[in-house]
């Protein structure tokens, strides 16, 4: 092992593996109190940096900026070595994205309650923060794709494809959506204006959900499953089938979030149809991680790490059925602006994205520090944690968005709208108030996994230094 | 291994090269977004004022932002409409209030005729929205009264007391900076918004009846909100849409 150590650049990983894991932990919890702001509006206090719209923008940057990106930069790092077999292309370029990253999340978290915003969903940052995401975005690309140039195999390993796409992507994305002019250092509009600007803003909105949230997460699996079960991948021809097929197919997808709109028909049509198709590379991804497990599911039964990475399969294929169905027009018309697209974001986020990080990290810290987790028991208790949480808040999502969706369009039997829309508010509370408790759950694995990862590293520290003295 | 094909040919070309596969992603990758968004800008169908050009205010040479009338079509917002529009931006409010009324029935007789793509051609950016936890607002303009409006913004659950909203007192103590929304007519005139000098002049020029200082936050989102939705007057038995 200090061999592997010597042969790789760990140090970068190790310190975006530890980031990824407090911004996990902070971020589901800014999630909580958000939550709990629309079951209980008091919490407000008045306070305009805590109103429930800014601090909402906080946990989605928190989550998918802070967390997604810690956790990919550390998982492509560290994966592009192992299987490259060469260290980075340059430590000193990974070094320099790790700071820049977390410099643009200390201004997320200033900007934000501030009100400082661009007033894009999931785009919000202002324009000086979004050079410095496209700055560090393409030196970690550079540095990623140089490594795998310099690689000693004669393929390049099929996780590394996912990462490059989604690098690839997401520099198209962010580069054209952020496209504004500044009034000041604070302050800049949107070049675009309102259909066009809609239909760019969700080209970038469901793919950062599609390259970011499941491209890079899926180059994670196609590492950290094989490696965790010790197995080789299921099958090799069907992650070149579904890995073409999902990036050609998933860039379509954006227009579905527009349906019925002021969008033209075609676009949101299009949209659509190319939706219900990407069930199938969708499905061919979770099958062939799920299937490289064929002949050692008995390893389930003790292994917590592995437990994280197939549960996450299950959420994925769950949530990658749902997208279609709710893609379809009929039955986007009920779902749209109602809570089920929230249950339906967080049955991703939550249970894949969230729950295959957790595996990798588990992987990551064991190995980057050479030890056992300091418990596994705590191990295990997130897991349950995680997976009760996110049941929780995904049902109780389901019931509260479709109860919404039938009461706007109920009619009574004279032919007049049965309910208000404050009598739909007033019927959401109860699940608000579950999505609250469900979401704490949640938050509340994070927390666990933040302390044990501080104190297996703190004991595997403990035992070098030890080791050290006695050698000496 | 190195001389064996696992798939074909040309899939095996691209595992052996980071470039050839980045070159590939490039071009597979921009495929979708071109086809979606590039022909939203030369389609004459994407905007309904292309065949029912009444949906948007045919200004005369001369005149003023004061001198368009409710239901003379859609324009640029006025000074104070803009700065609204921007504490709208800052509060957030598009995280739970969508503007986009869809064509159904029960949603028209909610909010009214369904929006029209001419209605946002201004807005830089969209406020379209895409969740409702509070009402579409689409066309709020109108609904209430400017005093209903500033109770409601002070305290939703005095009048609504199933509201989940929450309170925006500071924006009765927060005040308009005319230098500030110069600057932003001026940026939106960069991208596209047809300001004439005498308009952004009139912002800060205190003879002007649109002149914004000493306004309150709290006076200009509410007239922001009071314009929504009214600008352009449309007729059920037109078929905006095909």
């Amino acid at each position: 092992m200090e061999a592997t150590q010597e042969k790789y650049d760990f140090g970068v990983v190790k310190a975006f593996c530890i980031m990824s894991v407090v911004y996990l932990a902070v971020g589901t919890l800014i999630g909580v109190y958000a939550a709990s702001e629309l079951a209980w509006p008091f919490l407000n206090f008045d306070i305009a940096e805590i109103t429930f719209a800014r601090l909402r923008v906080l946990h989605t940057n928190a989550v998918i900026f802070a967390f997604g990106g810690s956790a990919l930069m550390a998982t492509a790092f560290y994966s592009v070595q192992r299987t490259c077999g060469v260290r980075l292309w340059s430590n000193k370029m990974a070094w320099a994205t790790f700071i820049g990253w977390n410099t643009v999340i200390v201004a997320a978290i200033i900007t934000i309650p501030l009100g400082i915003t661009q007033g894009k969903e999931y785009a919000e940052l202002e324009w000086p923060i979004d050079i410095l995401i496209a700055i560090c975005w393409l030196m970690y690309s550079f540095n990623f794709a140089l490594t795998i140039a310099n690689r000693k195999t004669s393929h390049i390993y099929v996780s590394n494809w996912f990462f490059l796409a989604m690098m690839i992507m997401i520099t198209y994305l962010h580069v054209v959506n952020s496209l504004a002019i500044p009034v000041s250092l604070f302050k800049s509009y949107s070049i675009f204006s309102g259909v066009q600007d809609a239909m760019i803003q969700w080209w970038w909105g469901h793919n950062a959900v599609g390259f970011y949230l499941t491209g890079g997460f899926l180059g994670i699996m196609y590492y950290f499953v094989p490696k965790q079960a010790n197995r080789p991948v299921f099958s090799y021809r069907l992650s070149v089938l579904h890995f073409w097929v999902l990036s050609f197919g998933y860039v379509w997808l954006g227009a579905h979030h527009l349906q019925y709109t002021a969008l033209p028909d075609w676009t949101g049509s299009l949209g659509a149809a190319v939706s219900l198709a990407m069930i199938i590379p969708s499905w061919g991804g979770a099958l062939n991680g799920m299937m490289t497990l064929s002949g050692a599911w008995d390893k389930l039964r003790d292994d917590y790490i592995l437990r994280f990475l197939i549960m996450s399969l299950a959420f994925y294929a769950m949530s990658t059925f749902e997208g279609p169905v709710m893609a379809a027009k009929t039955v986007n018309a009920l779902s749209h602006y109602t809570d089920w697209t929230v249950g339906h974001v967080h049955s991703g986020a939550l249970g894949w994205v969230a729950m295959v990080a957790a595996g990798a990290i588990y992987h990551m810290i064991t190995r980057l520090w050479n030890t056992e987790m300091y418990s596994n028991k705590l191990v295990n208790m997130h897991f349950w944690m995680f997976t009760l949480g996110a049941v929780i808040y995904i049902t109780s999502m389901w019931v509260s968005g479709i109860m919404q969706g039938l009461m706007w369009r109920d009619y009574d039997e004279f032919g007049t709208l049965t309910y208000t829309f404050a009598e739909s508010v007033a019927a959401m509370h109860p699940y608000y108030a579950m999505r609250a408790i469900g979401g704490a759950i949640f938050s509340g694995g994070a927390w666990i996994m933040l302390y044990n990862v501080v104190m297996t590293i703190r004991m595997a520290n403990a035992r070098s230094a030890a080791g050290a003295a006695a050698t000496a | 291994m190195a001389d064996k094909y696992h798939s074909t040919k040309f899939q095996d070309k691209i595992e052996r090269s980071v470039l050839v596969m980045a070159m590939m992603l490039m071009l597979l990758l921009s495929v979708g977004g071109l086809v979606e968004i590039v022909p939203l800008f030369y389609l004459d169908e994407t905007f309904e004022h292309n065949t029912h050009p009444e949906i948007v205010w045919q200004r005369k040479a001369g005149q003023s932002l004061n001198d368009w009338k409710a239901g003379d079509g859609v324009r640029p917002y006025t000074p104070l409409e803009l700065a609204g529009r921007d504490v709208y931006l800052r509060e957030g409010c598009y995280i739970c209030h969508s503007q986009m009324i869809r064509p159904f029935r029960d949603e028209k007789e909610r909010y009214g005729h369904y929006s029209l793509a001419s209605e946002s051609m201004y807005d830089h950016p969209f406020q379209w929205g895409s969740k409702r936890t509070g009402p579409d607002l689409a066309r709020v303009g109108g609904k209430y009264s400017d005093e209903w409006q500033y109770a409601h913004l002070r305290g939703p659950r005095n009048l609504v007391p199933e509201s989940v909203m929450p309170n925006y007192p500071w924006l009765d103590t927060g005040m308009i900076d005319p230098a500030k929304v110069t600057g932003s007519m001026k940026a939106m005139r960069t991208v596209g918004v047809p300001y004439t000098d005498a308009d952004i002049a009139a912002a800060s020029d205190k003879n002007n009846a649109l002149y914004v200082g000493g306004k309150t936050e709290m006076e200009a989102i509410v007239t922001y909100l009071q314009v929504l939705g009214t600008m352009a007057k449309l007729d059920d038995s037109i078929p905006y849409r095909k």
